[in-house]
């Protein structure tokens, strides 16, 4: 007995394109080729106009002396440092822009979100004029103005001297606003400073295990403790209590007008506050319009059932509303997180120097490495991106509802 | 500003077809102007007047150089250029010669790959202050916040200056000469640092000249010429004897007014400069034989071209210094034309 063999079709250089078996790898082996031929052409061509120009691709320069200055250093460095310190630098100084940036745009942007939804009509209009004003204005602008108004309208450190000084110092004498920056008192961490510290975290451990047998308590009995005012109580008393014990280890040391500037105390400059403002006022207008987004993506349903069972407003929105809003908001943030970082490099407008003005302004000036100097940017700022989505991807799982 | 770097920088070395490496003349020839860069406004080296004209001392070069080839000084076309997109822009041939203030150092003629022709003026940094501050002398400047243009030579001599001296500043980078001015008159600087020239530029053209005070210590040497790309000598020689025969030509008093006046002179050498004798000195680079005449009728000679932007009729009122003929006590010399 013979066994019914399926007919065996012989394979033909035609099914490649005619089966639709085989079409879909044939097409992406071609686009596959293709895209290698134009990478190869590329940087082929890139070598060889290079050697034509007599260069080479060479990063040895980023062990050689950079000889330049840098006003704003988070870490050590001197002029006697390598180029490759001063990109660090200003690595970190992008870096702080881009976290205080997008702390404080979540922060405003949350608030702006949730009051343009407000039933107020003033307050609902007025966040309206704030949305369109800031992201409907090149961002570019809103950094060069707020630095200009920090520069025209503040005194200059010269009219803090004197007898009859044209301007004064504010908060008990402690903070000096100029046209150069704010200096801030700074602390000095004295003997015994490091117990304050570690009861403060401790006092942090304590209220994070509060806040989890109040809400036991609360799920098991329904007794509801003020969790608010308990908190801030756990969050002060301890560290203030201890401060005074140790014998107030922790001192602020005020700046003071000496020479030229202002001496010790905490120097924010104005290149910085202009930068970190405009890119949060700006970023925030984007972030209220999704917050919103988020919360109109709730159905109206869950309002009435909340309030159906005695829930207040404001709970409603904390409990029932924002978390499920969250699953819709978290993903747009990320781009928008993402923007205010990449935007950060227009820091060279206000003359802040972060990455953008090291690495790829003054070195790349001083030693005509554009090719490796460009090249590196565009890798740290890859990096970056790519860090941050992963971050806030890690987030938004634990946002989901779960089992899906 | 960093798409355009970015831009700059792709379009040297992915898709531009190569600048070719020799006959920058012959392409210039072909296509009929100068392309030029000059800065983005310097008072006295580069600007432009009221008619919309570009004038000053570096435009006044290219002119000259336009004048030799063309017999036309307007066969010119400039191209303003910030001080971090100016070697880019040579190198990737948007412009061929650079007349742009730009310092001649050591690392610039070998790692940047470029080829300075000379200098057409002697350049020192200062620094200047409000009268106000009542400051005499940069050293007495220790913790002062300093206003700098980035991506500059300036940059580097002034950390430098400080250290040497002991003493720490707080740089306030900005990006040209107008921000630099504006930070320095709101008080966001104590003191401005760039090149002695460009600080009397800058200061004459302020509401009050007087209110500001340029300090008296020049802390570099700052030797100003104009540049051309590395690999092609041809075009190297033509920037470089134009700019000599400018130099030639106020030495042996040759001026814009009188220059026709030399057609029997016997002096052996001006006959050869301008053309007027019987060798054809200029075809030696491939240039018409009255080139030289052209420029120096044209735009005039190093001393005129000087007065014309620099000097007392300018109202920038620069003195002539080390800026003169060796004949004059200067230290301008330019080797023999023969």
């Amino acid at each position: 007995m013979s066994s019914v063999k399926a007919p065996v079709e012989k394979f033909r250089l035609g099914m490649l394109l005619g089966d639709t078996r085989y079409r879909s790898t044939t097409v992406q082996v071609i686009a596959f080729i293709i895209f290698v031929a134009v990478v190869f052409w590329l940087v082929d061509n890139t070598i060889k106009n290079l050697a034509l120009l007599g260069k080479d691709v060479d990063f040895s320069y980023l062990w050689m002396r950079a000889g330049y200055d840098i006003n704003q250093r988070l870490i050590p460095y001197t002029n006697d440092s390598t180029h490759g310190r001063a990109a660090l630098v200003g690595i970190l100084n992008t870096l702080l822009v881009a976290f205080i940036g997008c702390i404080v745009a979540t922060v405003l942007g949350v608030f702006v979100g949730i009051l343009r939804l407000s039933k107020n009509w003033i307050v609902a209009k007025l966040m309206s004029v704030y949305i369109e004003g800031f992201r409907n204005i090149p961002v570019l602008l809103w950094i060069v103005m707020i630095f200009a108004l920090l520069t025209e309208f503040t005194p200059a450190p010269k009219a803090f001297r004197g007898a009859d000084p044209e301007a004064s110092m504010i908060f008990f004498q402690s903070t000096a606003i100029t046209n150069r920056g704010t200096y801030f008192p700074s602390p000095i961490w004295g003997e015994g400073s490091t117990y304050l510290v570690i009861i403060f975290a401790l006092s942090l451990v304590a209220i994070f295990f509060f806040r989890r047998y109040a809400k036991n308590l609360q799920e098991n009995t329904g007794r509801d403790l003020p969790k608010f005012w308990i908190s801030l109580a756990i969050f002060f008393l301890p560290t203030l209590l201890f401060y005074f014990l140790l014998g107030s280890p922790i001192t602020l040391e005020y700046p003071y007008l000496k020479g030229f500037n202002f001496k010790d105390g905490l120097y924010v400059r104005n290149s910085f506050i202009a930068l970190t403002l405009a890119l949060s006022l700006y970023t925030s207008a984007f972030i209220g319009e999704i917050v919103r987004s988020g919360i109109l993506a709730i159905s109206k349903g869950q309002t009435e059932a909340a309030s159906s069972l005695g829930l207040r407003p404001g709970r409603i929105m904390n409990l029932i509303i924002l978390p499920q809003a969250l699953r819709v908001i978290v993903p747009p943030m990320i781009s928008n997180y993402l923007n205010l970082t990449k935007n950060s490099s227009l820091a060279i407008a206000v003359g802040y120097m972060d990455v953008r003005g090291t690495l790829g302004g003054i070195t790349l000036n001083q030693t005509g490495r554009e090719l490796e100097s460009m090249l590196l940017l565009m890798g740290f700022y890859l990096c970056v991106s790519l860090i941050v989505s992963a971050i806030i991807n890690y987030f938004n799982r634990s946002f989901q509802i779960k089992g899906m | 500003m960093k798409k355009s770097l970015f831009l700059s920088v792709a379009a040297i070395v992915g898709l531009s077809a190569g600048v070719a490496a020799a006959g920058t003349l012959d392409d210039t020839i072909a296509r009929g102007h100068v392309k030029c860069g000059v800065s983005t406004g310097s008072p006295g080296f580069s600007g432009v007047d009221d008619s919309g004209k570009n004038v000053g001392f570096d435009v006044d070069y290219c002119r000259a150089l336009a004048a030799a080839i063309f017999n036309d000084p307007m066969a010119v076309k400039f191209t303003p250029l910030s001080s971090s997109v100016r070697f880019t822009a040579l190198a990737s041939g948007e412009v061929d010669i650079l007349a742009r203030n730009t310092t001649w150092t050591y690392s610039r003629d070998t790692d940047l790959k470029q080829t300075f022709l000379g200098v057409t003026y002697y350049d020192g940094q200062g620094f200047m202050a409000k009268t106000s501050l009542g400051v005499g002398s940069t050293l007495e400047l220790d913790g002062a916040t300093i206003c700098i243009q980035v991506g500059t030579t300036t940059e580097l001599n002034l950390a430098d200056y400080f250290k040497a001296n002991g003493m720490t500043y707080e740089p306030l980078p900005t990006s040209d000469n107008a921000e630099s001015k504006q930070q320095y008159l709101a008080g966001a600087c104590d003191a401005y640092t760039t090149d002695a020239s460009a600080l009397h530029g800058t200061r004459i053209n302020m509401e009050n000249p007087d209110d500001h005070i340029v300090l008296p210590e020049i802390i570099s040497k700052e030797p100003l010429g104009p540049l051309v790309r590395h690999g092609d000598d041809q075009w190297a020689d033509v920037g470089r004897w134009v700019l000599n025969a400018l130099v030639i030509a106020e030495e042996k008093g040759i001026t814009s007014a009188n220059i026709d006046s030399f057609a029997d002179t016997k002096d052996a050498e001006i006959h050869r400069l301008l053309g007027t004798g019987d060798d054809d000195m200029m075809a030696m680079m491939g240039m018409p034989k009255d080139g030289m005449y052209n420029a120096i009728k044209h735009v005039g000679n190093y001393g005129e071209i000087f007065e014309r932007n620099l000097g007392a009729t300018s109202g920038i009122n620069i003195e002539r210094g080390v800026n003169n003929s060796w004949t004059n006590g200067g230290i301008l010399y330019s080797p023999p034309f023969r």
